[in-house]
């Protein structure tokens, strides 16, 4: 692997190899001092194009505890403001020696454009409504780390909300499926893919009638401005809908667990009480994803051989 | 060819026109068509041996960026790349800066384009600024020769406004109204075709419903104004589907349909190059199969190129953020060879109406497209259907490089250009 810019890069081996490096990773998170020299000497930039506090601050501490040096660029702070092109800003960033660029843009594909033009890993940490690649691992991480690693096959996953625009969606499809689970996407007919054709995936309409029978509900994050291009009626219509709510909760299987990439709505796609529930394995995501990130810096820049 | 000659001979040729197809030898003399027949001797000779000789071709759909984009293109270098494409004459686009909005600015490009290497009939905007709103003046664009009006790269999107523009047309004879017809409001911030590919790259897509929508609006408003629309770039099956049915009709309509519309489908922008990025996009396969059965029965009246010249740090950028549009002018005649003649979807006759009288006919042009025989303006080429050659974007003669067809292999070229007499292309090498 050289880059990471799609699951479609990995595959189940790659995706179990980087899980499981991922498990040992979060050992080193755990210990009194969490840093080990694995990438002393490697560069990594983390190109933002969008704003993006969490994932940026995931991926700089992940490679602040492999050792490597981190060099942060953000679009508002750049020479992007005046002008150059994405071109002559990777190009540039290149040339004062970088081994890794961390690229998170709005548009789709612009982590591949990199990727075509320079020789530095690139990996991807978000692009348009494409993917998002580290956030369908952490996501997986999690799971295998409360379910055990046997889990996935079967498993049924239910992904709802803004599946059409939603590059989370577009990755954790391609993860859940890949890993052997039995994926669904809900949401409104104007929220849903306008195509599921090569999608490993089924789709309904219809939460109430899906929500009994899953394992994991993935609820992704609905943006206000939906409304405005006449997608969605109301914020408030969307949960009567498709909200997690606490009556809704109420249905799930016991051992049902709650997933969300984060920000939340609380109180729009999620209940507050239901985010912080017991069946909710939200902040465990968010911990989980410093561990993943090391795991994907380690594989592209080091050895990629399992830590002690 | 020694330095452009009064009078010389296309010898050898196979000569096809409107008139026919049959093995003759071409005098020119002063600009014009002398003699056609067997074993014409006495003047120096264009060889054509094993070519075919038939007018020149006329693309009703060309982006030549002057003014205002000259990094992008010229006409001086648009006229070349359309010289050694074949091309004869090319309609310019409006989408200038200033648009063609504007008898001044009409003026100025039919003055650069009267001392360039290929006719160049300027088109004239339908409306001012091409904002859908106020029309532009279309009689004082029309007083300048233009014939083809048209807001391209934006659409009329304003009802009322298509239907006034149609009827003020009826009092400029031979004019045509020709729509860029994709639906605003539905191809809203789309770059890519909407569709499987679209959904799953998760970039946002264009409707094939934009164009078949306006499509059958326009066709409507054809009917009740009695004036001919001509619809640029044809991409829907839908929209084949429609013009068969208004052509049946006998409602005055005509339809262009770029080579990129039946070459190429959305399934190239997986590598998300914005090479393959263009309006209206790349369609799906259904798509491509529909606009060859809308050629291959006569639905579809010409091949235009859309040629749509960018500089490289225009295209140098994510996909969505790219501007659309792809070059033409020097790779249409090889991709209709390749994909429409050598497998059978139109005869070479066919193809060449495509390519030559049908658009002319459109454009009004009577000085290109017509048949070879003595007396008419000596505009032809000369296209040798046996070459083959692999598209090198470095070697094109336009000033932009951004061509989808890096690296494909195809068959026929244009050899010889003739533009009133002058041979501007010999033996695929510009004369000036």
């Amino acid at each position: 692997m050289s880059d990471l810019l799609s699951i479609d890069d990995l595959g189940p081996a790659g995706i179990d190899d980087l899980l499981g490096l991922s498990e040992s990773f979060v050992e080193v998170t755990q210990r009194d001092i969490p840093k080990i020299p694995a990438l002393r000497g490697k560069t990594i930039v983390t190109l933002f194009y969008e704003d993006s506090t969490r994932t940026r601050l995931s991926f700089e501490t992940a490679a602040k505890r492999l050792s490597a040096d981190t060099m942060s660029f953000t679009a508002a702070s750049s020479a992007v403001g005046k002008g150059e092109s994405l071109l002559d800003t990777v190009r540039t960033i290149e040339a004062m020696g970088t081994d890794a660029m961390v690229v998170r843009h709005r548009s789709a594909g612009a982590p591949h454009r990199i990727a075509s033009w320079i020789d530095a890993a690139v990996v991807n940490a978000g692009d348009g409504r494409h993917e998002h690649p580290t956030q369908a691992l952490l996501d997986l991480l999690t799971l295998r780390r409360r379910l055990g690693a046997d889990v996935f096959r079967g498993l049924r996953v239910g992904i709802i909300g803004d599946v059409r625009h939603s590059r989370v969606a577009r990755s954790g499809v391609k993860a859940f499926a890949a890993v052997g689970a039995d994926v669904t996407v809900v949401g409104p007919p104007t929220l849903l893919p306008e195509s599921l054709e090569g999608w490993p995936a089924r789709a309904t309409t219809d939460l109430d009638d899906a929500l009994p029978e899953l394992d994991v509900v993935y609820l992704l994050r609905i943006q206000r401005e939906r409304l405005g291009s006449a997608l969605v009626p109301s914020l408030r219509e969307y949960t009567s809908r498709y909200g997690l709510t606490a009556a809704r909760a109420a249905r799930l299987k016991p051992d049902t667990v709650i997933m969300h990439p984060g920000p939340m709505n609380r109180g729009v796609e999620i209940a507050a009480e239901v985010a912080d529930g017991p069946a909710s394995i939200i902040t465990e995501q968010v911990s989980n994803g410093v561990a993943v990130r090391m795991a994907v810096l380690w594989s592209l820049l080091g050895s990629g051989a399992p830590v002690a | 060819m020694p330095d452009c000659p009064d009078e010389f001979v296309i010898k050898g040729g196979r000569v096809v026109d409107v008139t026919g197809d049959r093995v003759a030898d071409v005098l020119v003399q002063d600009g014009m068509v002398a003699a056609v027949g067997r074993r014409v001797e006495g003047a120096p000779v264009l060889d054509a041996g094993g070519c075919i000789v038939v007018p020149g071709f006329v693309d009703l759909h060309a982006h030549l960026r002057e003014p205002g984009d000259e990094d992008a293109e010229t006409i001086e270098t648009g006229a070349r790349a359309a010289a050694l494409g074949g091309f004869t004459a090319v309609v310019a686009m409006p989408n200038t800066r200033p648009p063609l909005d504007d008898a001044a600015v009409v003026a100025s490009v039919l003055a650069a384009g009267r001392t360039s290497v290929c006719d160049v009939a300027a088109s004239g905007c339908i409306t001012k600024g091409r904002l859908g709103e106020e029309l532009a003046p279309m009689g004082e664009l029309y007083a300048l020769g233009v014939r083809i009006f048209t807001d391209d790269g934006a659409h009329v999107g304003d009802a009322g406004v298509m239907r006034n523009a149609l009827e003020y047309a009826r009092a400029l004879p031979g004019a045509v109204v020709a729509q860029h017809a994709e639906d605003p409001t539905l191809a809203a911030g789309g770059h890519m075709h909407e569709g499987a590919w679209s959904s799953r790259l998760g970039i946002p897509g264009r409707s094939g419903a934009a164009e078949a929508t306006v499509v059958a609006r326009d066709v409507m408003l054809a009917e009740l104004t009695g004036t001919p629309v001509h619809f640029l770039h044809i991409s829907t099956a839908a929209a084949v589907d429609i013009l068969r049915d208004a052509k049946a009709r006998g409602i005055a309509v005509t339809a262009e349909v770029a080579p990129h519309h039946f070459t190429l489908t959305d399934a190239e922008c997986r590598t998300f190059d914005p090479a393959f990025k263009v309006h209206p996009p790349l369609r799906t396969d259904a798509d491509v199969a529909a606009i060859k059965e809308g050629l291959a029965d006569g639905t579809i009246d010409a091949i235009a190129t859309d040629h749509a010249p960018h500089v490289p740090e225009a295209k140098e950028r994510p996909f969505e953020e790219a501007p659309p549009g792809m070059l033409g002018l020097e790779t249409a005649f090889a991709l209709t060879l390749t994909e429409l003649v050598e497998p059978g979807v139109l005869d070479l006759v066919d193809a060449l109406a495509c390519l030559s009288w049908r658009p002319a006919a459109i454009a009004g042009l009577d000085a290109h497209g017509g048949p070879i025989e003595p007396g008419r303006p000596a505009n032809l080429c000369v296209v040798d259907p046996a070459v083959h050659w692999e598209v090198d974007p470095t070697r094109l003669a336009s000033r932009a490089r951004n061509t989808p067809y890096g690296g494909r292999k195809l068959t026929g070229r244009v050899r010889h250009t003739v533009l009133r007499g002058e041979p501007v292309v010999v033996d695929g090498i510009a004369q000036r």
